[in-house]
């Protein structure tokens, strides 16, 4: 009796080898590809858009040369603004080598875009003993009507005010930004509702680190899981007369995690915006604001999370009226599955954000940028998301030799010396981007392939915006040492999509502040269609150093639209009846 | 992960202890200080899972095989020691589950002249890392790459490691370690740093103290022993070196090799030891 006992016992084993293998290939394929009906379509038309921008990678100093490629593999980023109001949104890129121009993209209104930095005076910010571009946010600091331009860098920031004639004024000196900072993020936020758009910038590397004069090799995270020991992140309150002032420590939120990405929305509904924090090798942190006079840092469910941040893009992933929050992190195969966070947000009902992220949701590779748009407006925000670290010499791969570091103690780590050289390998490179297609409660599937996405470039920014005025989000990516994309929405609603099927609508809103601050960035719009309502908030940055046109994009489905509310930034709130769809509405705050 | 009562008790205090509940002690220690401090876990389902299925699985399998319920402390071991290191793609549980019912089942199905031949964690772990790499890592987890902590755990693992009388193991493996990373550092010529710090981590406390001193997998000798744990040493340098050659067909290996090199070694050399003893018998 025994022996068919254990005959039973050895079958089950291998039924259990057996099982492993066939849930380790589900696993991989749902990381893979599609099977669902396809219903985004984008072209990639940079060059044929006039668009032929090359991130330059900044050159550091020759101390750090064994790992250089790593910690320089940042900076190539992209933000979106109408900066000469003529009602096309215009794209403003980053790069970061010493010399190297950024650009300012004027949108021509004919499909195409012309390079205007230059004689705009937005191009030639790197420069030695300044710094290098990390990334850059629009936002009308002095209500003139004209959307300012701030630039982070690994150096000093620079304000730009724009003129209003096509020329930028710099006007760091007397802003009291000139703080040498080491910035991957920064946002726009009136924190305090006076009308005034304050600026958060935060830290990665420490301030006192020069990249181009080091005094030490001791600069890298002390722990790849609760490192404290990055920049200081800063909080300048606009004092409305053109001059910032620090106001970090009174209000609370000097974090020295290592942040990468901030946002900031209403996310617990309270009326005031706070403050969304992406931290490399650390946990997310969100800063509650307390009626503008201090934030608290919540724990709302985040710190059960210790993982590689990048990016936090806002969505209303299934339209509940509610900031939902995603966070790209690090998925390698065999090494490491971090996995990006889909936190959906209860925190009116329970206090907290529930972590649901599965499949493609949460494995997207080594994850940078990502942004929530309706790109089918078929009512449901997708979720397109920038992938690759360092794309080099493929047959040479990193991760076994920081492999060796990772599990280390942190003060070997820290001391860049001691980092196995990087040479020429890569650190997962040429990793495909993701477009996630969401069809509600079935979930999100990866139709990149489908759509047209399918460049290997080093993904790290990812903006939307309706370049081309037509009803549709398209998407512009910008890549480390390489090309930025435009991908061209090549849907054409609210024409039918496919035989049999009803076109869909949209709804665009551009809105004007008065009381608030005039790019309204902060307002949040709540859009009723059907059963569903969504709701989105006027950016003032986020995604992975990025910011997304500043007009809003609802899709509607074949819905019938309803109401829509608006709660400006003073704390206002208007209700809207009878807007026509599939129409850019221009809305004016009540004075 | 697994201990028995092949070490007589020994006094301690004048308390007569079992070196495998100061086994128990140890992982307990370790779960309850990462968890608290780091978060080490992910979710209390894990450990529920994993801790669940090795109890009822040994519990189940020694009853019906062998007629008898067997002390659950080696599954309780294994079950901590799975949750801690098996670190899977985000929210899916089934490594959990399928790794604990196959790690303990491999002592009842992967046997030779009644004992089984793998550490249960060991062949786990090592059997998920190559089949299943699209869903698993290993722990990813670092517990905050802390000194303090982690000198926390050394010592009580030196201490109960030496009250098991499984301390000449340990040291053997730590002092061939060391002795491997100098050469390839010099082989190699990266920073000396790079290649001692591996070893520096909680992965290798969880390896040094749980997995290869388990003494239902070594073989019978106290030099025997040692000369087993520096063949594991060895076969891990030679994993690494691969690693930082770039051997593509090895890269499977070079994910975690101080497991995977152990789960070559060790079944052959219980293999081998058995037939031994089982010929001078």
């Amino acid at each position: 009796m025994n022996s068919w006992r254990r005959f039973i016992v050895i079958a089950a084993f291998a039924a259990a080898i057996v099982a492993v293998v066939v849930l380790n290939e589900r696993a991989a394929g749902s990381v893979a590809g599609g099977g669902a009906r396809e219903t985004i379509r984008l072209r990639e038309v940079a060059h044929a858009s006039g668009i032929d921008f090359t991130h330059q990678a900044p050159t550091l100093d020759p101390k750090i040369s064994n790992i250089a490629p790593h910690v320089g593999a940042l900076g190539a980023c992209v933000s979106v603004a109408d900066f000469n109001n003529d009602g096309w949104p215009d794209l403003y890129f980053t790069s970061s080598r010493f010399g190297a121009p950024n650009a300012l993209y004027l949108n021509q209104k004919d499909g195409t875009f012309r390079d205007v930095g230059a004689e705009a005076g937005v191009a030639d910010v790197n420069r030695p003993g300044e710094g290098v571009s990390m990334g850059a946010v629009w936002g009308d600091y002095d209500n003139d009507g004209f959307e300012d331009l701030l630039v982070y860098k690994w150096g000093y920031p620079q304000l730009f005010h724009n003129l209003g004639n096509g020329r930028f004024e710099d006007v760091t000196a007397q802003s009291g930004l000139r703080r040498w900072m080491n910035s991957n993020s920064a946002v726009w936020v009136d924190f305090d509702r006076d009308g005034l758009l304050d600026l958060y910038i935060t830290g990665y590397f420490r301030s006192d680190i020069d990249f181009w004069h080091l005094k030490t090799t001791r600069i890298m995270q002390h722990s790849w899981e609760f490192a404290t020991n990055g920049g200081k992140n800063l909080l300048f309150k606009n004092l409305g007369n053109g001059h910032f002032t620090d106001v970090t420590d009174s209000l609370g939120v000097g974090s020295t995690r290592w942040t990468l990405a901030v946002t900031a929305a209403d996310f617990n509904d309270d009326g005031w915006p706070d403050l969304y924090l992406a931290n490399d090798y650390g946990p997310e942190e969100l800063y509650l604001n307390r009626e503008g006079k201090r934030f608290e840092l919540a724990s709302a469910g985040l710190s059960d999370d210790s993982k590689s941040g990048m990016a936090v893009a806002l969505g209303d992933v299934y339209n509940r009226g509610q900031h939902d929050v995603f966070v790209t992190n690090i998925s390698e195969k065999g090494f490491l599955f971090q996995g990006n966070n889909l936190r959906l947000n209860f925190l009116k009902e329970l206090g907290r954000f529930d972590e649901v992220a599965k499949g493609p949701v949460a494995d997207a590779g080594w994850a940078w940028g990502a942004q929530f748009g309706d790109l089918n407006n078929d009512g449901l925000l997708d979720l397109v998301i920038a992938n690759g670290f360092i794309s080099a010499d493929s047959t040479h791969d990193y991760w076994y030799a920081m492999s060796k570091i990772a599990g280390a103690q942190g003060n070997i780590f820290e001391d860049a010396k001691n980092w196995p050289a990087i040479g020429t390998a890569s650190l997962s490179g040429y990793e495909r981007s993701r477009v996630l297609l969401n069809r509600g409660q079935a979930g999100f599937v990866d139709v990149a392939q489908e759509a047209g996405v399918t460049d290997r470039l080093d993904g790290r920014a990812v903006a939307m915006a309706d370049l081309f005025n037509r009803g549709v989000l398209d998407v512009v990516v910008a890549n480390e040492r390489g090309r930025a994309l435009v991908y061209r929405n090549a849907s054409s609603p609210p024409e039918p999509l496919s035989r049999g099927e009803r076109g869909n609508h949209w709804l665009e809103l551009k809105l004007v502040g008065t009381r608030s601050n005039r790019s309204a960035i902060g307002a949040e719009v709540t859009v009723e269609f059907g059963n569903a309502r969504q709701r989105q908030v006027v950016d003032g940055g986020s995604g992975f150093c990025s910011q997304n046109d500043r007009r809003l994009h609802f899709g509607l489905g074949d819905q019938r639209l309803g109401k829509v509310t608006i709660r400006w930034p003073s704390g206002a709130e208007q209700v809207v009846n009878g807007l026509a769809i599939d129409q850019l509405h221009v809305i004016t705050e009540p004075r | 992960m697994t201990t028995s009562a092949q070490a007589p008790a020994r006094s301690l205090a004048g308390i007569v202890i079992d070196p495998k509940y100061l086994i128990v002690f140890l992982i307990t220690l370790v779960l309850v200080v990462g968890e608290a401090q780091y978060g080490i876990l992910g979710g209390y389902p894990r450990l529920a899972t994993t801790l669940g299925i090795s109890v009822a699985t040994e519990v189940l399998l020694s009853w019906w095989l062998r007629g008898r319920v067997a002390n659950v402390s080696s599954a309780y071991i294994t079950g901590i020691s799975l949750a801690l290191l098996i670190k899977p793609q985000a929210n899916i549980l089934w490594p959990f589950a399928l790794g604990a019912f196959l790690a303990i089942a491999s002592k009842y199905v992967l046997t030779y002249r009644g004992r089984h031949l793998w550490n249960p964690s060991n062949f786990a772990i090592a059997l998920l890392v190559l089949v299943a790499a699209d869903s698993v890592a290993i722990l990813s987890h670092q517990w905050g790459n802390d000194l303090g902590t982690n000198l926390v755990i050394w010592a009580f693992g030196l201490v109960i490691a030496w009250r098991a009388r499984v301390l000449h193991v340990t040291l053997t493996y730590v002092a061939c370690f060391i002795g491997f990373a100098v050469l390839r550092h010099f082989i190699v010529g990266g920073p000396l740093f790079a290649e001692l710090a591996p070893i520096t981590g909680p992965m290798y406390q969880l390896f040094v103290f749980f997995m290869v001193t388990d003494p239902r997998t070594t073989v019978s000798t106290r030099r025997g022993r040692m000369i087993v744990v520096a063949i594991v040493a060895l076969v891990e340098t030679l994993i690494r070196l691969a690693g930082d050659y770039q051997l593509a067909l090895l890269r499977p290996l070079y994910v975690s090799p101080p497991i995977l090199a152990l789960a070559f070694v060790g079944p052959v050399a219980m293999f081998l030891d058995l037939r031994r003893t089982a010929s001078a018998a």
